[in-house]
């Protein structure tokens, strides 16, 4: 598992360039930024080097951010490599909660999925699935 | 067990005998002795005397807070100095302090009062009570006080404060019962259980007689558990006398109001007109006894109603609901009257949600619209979408069945809502300028 930043924020002008200034002061690199909106409010997920320290900051300045485990699966970047990983999780009955996918360098993509219950990511393995580790993917921090 | 037997099961019809008595001569006295109760009767074409039956009072004009305040300090005062024992005053956060006088029997009959309510919690003069409401010029301490002296308790006056203290009390003194303001009560049972007991199970207190602020049905069962005690709400203000107007027996169904010293009264605060018992209004109280402060069709402010039904615990006293709110907190929206505190009451119902809470209020053409915003705790799980939106969803319909208006839920970041230490701006009304 590697760990995802989450970020609840209103869903109102300037609320996502806060959040952004305050990563960015606090040296923060993002590797990919999603959002999840409705008409109130925004779930921002963020790909990022130094989680933690990064959900420790947001809530020192005030916002709700915390961390939450997803599975980060490389694949080859070329058409089906998503369909295939997709395929498999609906035929062994894994309900995908949410997913994104990034490309990065060296023909390769990571496809990033939040699945509900346990044991996804060992029946992914088993597969022949390559599941990355967290210093894979971002610099780990020690808290 | 009762403290005042005769008086406190005394049948309805000598009740309302004893009642028409006493108004009468209360009636009378602020007549004689007060010049703005003259002014107004002669105004309103009525005199003491004109008072035949307990219903005759609504002839009688009311009067409100800043009368008293208009009458700083002595004005409204039916005794001379000599007479007076004793000098009460409110706060005055709002404006103009107003100074309650009481003779000798005025601070008597309040110990009786109060001390019927020590009786309802299993009091005796064998008991020990402690004070923790402030002393002073705020009635809650002095007035608790008194009660348990009536009752020949041994009292132990800690007043406020000092909280650790208070707790070594409560457990070396053996308190059986314990007076102070709820969220006092609280913070007590909190730092006792922090100091690695277990109040519940360890300390002998059994009863608890809380009141001066309003209380959520949550806060007063976690009272009652963490301390393993029975709750008496008691409801008093400075301005008829302070605690012990009416205090709540053991069956919980509302609290038994002094009848033979106070007349109660529930009015309709737009119309003024008397409503009948059951209905939700006003309190409008009238003293029966008071000598030096009589107080005639006092509009207390507070929303709550009369209950008529025979109690189980014997006494014929009529009782008061739970304390609502105030008139001036009540809202109307779409023609239902809605109170802040029964939101939050929903509100203290979910866990999930901070207590912290604003509530705006808008039109969307004839109709007005309620916005509740709300902040997540922060163990909530902010990554699934649909724990929110399932958390919007229960927490609307629960508002829905108790309000009889229709929610919409609003989750907001943390600290939106801003924090007070006082009196938290939880109503806005925009509903004036979105026309």
């Amino acid at each position: 598992m590697i760990s995802q930043l989450t970020v609840f924020l209103a869903n109102e002008k300037g609320r996502l360039a806060a959040a952004c200034r305050t990563l960015a002061d606090a040296d923060i690199n993002l590797a990919a930024l999603f959002i999840a909106d409705t008409a109130d409010f925004g779930i921002v997920r963020i790909f990022c080097d130094r989680p933690n320290r990064a959900a420790a900051v947001l809530a020192e300045a005030g916002f709700r951010a915390s961390i939450t485990p997803v599975i980060a699966v490389s694949v080859a970047d070329e058409p089906g490599a998503l369909a295939r990983l997709l395929g498999f999780c609906h035929e062994a009955s894994m309900n995908v909660e949410y997913g994104y996918c990034f490309s990065v360098a060296g023909g390769t993509a990571v496809d990033v999925l939040k699945i509900e219950g346990e044991g996804a990511e060992e029946a992914l393995a088993a597969a022949g699935f390559k599941i990355l580790a967290p210093e894979e993917v971002y610099v780990v921090d020690e808290d | 067990m009762y403290f005042q037997p005769e008086i406190e099961t005394m049948p309805r019809a000598e009740l309302q005998a004893l009642q028409l008595e006493r108004l009468r001569e209360s009636l009378r006295n602020a007549y004689e002795n007060v010049p703005l109760y003259r002014e107004r009767f002669d105004a309103a074409g009525v005199t003491p005397d004109d008072l035949e039956s307990l219903e005759d009072l609504t002839r009688f004009p009311f009067v409100v807070k800043q009368d008293m305040r208009d009458n700083y300090p002595f004005g409204m005062f039916a005794r001379e100095n000599a007479d007076v024992a004793r000098i009460h005053a409110s706060s005055g956060t709002t404006g103009q302090a107003t100074v309650v006088g009481h003779t000798a029997a005025d601070l008597e009959n309040w110990g009786d009062c109060f001390a019927r309510g020590i009786a309802m919690v299993g009091g005796s003069r064998e008991s020990t009570i402690q004070v923790s409401y402030g002393y002073g010029l705020f009635t809650g301490g002095l007035g608790a006080h008194a009660g348990g002296e009536a009752m020949g308790c041994t009292v132990i006056p800690t007043s406020s404060g000092n909280t650790k203290r208070q707790v070594q009390m409560l457990k070396d003194c053996k308190t059986d019962i314990l007076c102070c303001t709820p969220s006092y009560a609280l913070l007590i049972a909190d730092t006792a259980i922090e100091m690695g007991y277990d109040p519940a199970t360890e300390f002998q207190i059994s009863g608890g007689i809380f009141g001066a602020e309003p209380c959520s049905e949550n806060m007063r069962q976690e009272i009652a558990d963490k301390l393993g005690l029975q709750y008496c709400d008691v409801y008093g203000l400075s301005e008829i006398m302070g605690p012990g107007v009416a205090m709540e027996c053991a069956e919980r169904g509302g609290l038994h109001i002094a009848e033979d010293q106070f007349y109660c009264e529930i009015i309709d605060p737009d119309t003024l007109e008397v409503l009948p018992d059951g209905e939700v209004g006003e309190l409008v109280i009238t003293t029966l006894t008071r000598e030096c402060s009589p107080m005639i069709r006092y509009r207390t402010r507070d929303v709550t109603s009369i209950s008529a039904e025979p109690c189980a615990c014997g006494r014929t006293h009529r009782k008061i609901g739970r304390i609502l709110g105030r008139t001036d907190d009540m809202l109307i929206i779409r023609g239902v009257n809605v109170f802040p505190s029964q939101i939050e009451q929903v509100i203290t119902e979910f866990p999930e949600v901070a207590t912290q809470y604003q509530i705006v209020l808008t039109s969307r053409g004839p109709l007005d619209h309620v916005e509740l915003q709300v902040e997540t705790e922060p163990d909530f799980p902010i990554d699934e979408v649909r724990a929110l939106e399932d958390l919007r969803g229960r927490l609307g319909a629960a508002l829905k069945g108790n309000l009889q208006v229709a929610v919409d839920i609003k989750f907001v970041e943390p600290k939106t809502i801003a924090r007070s230490e006082g009196k938290a701006k939880r109503v806005i009304d925009l509903r004036g300028e979105t026309h």
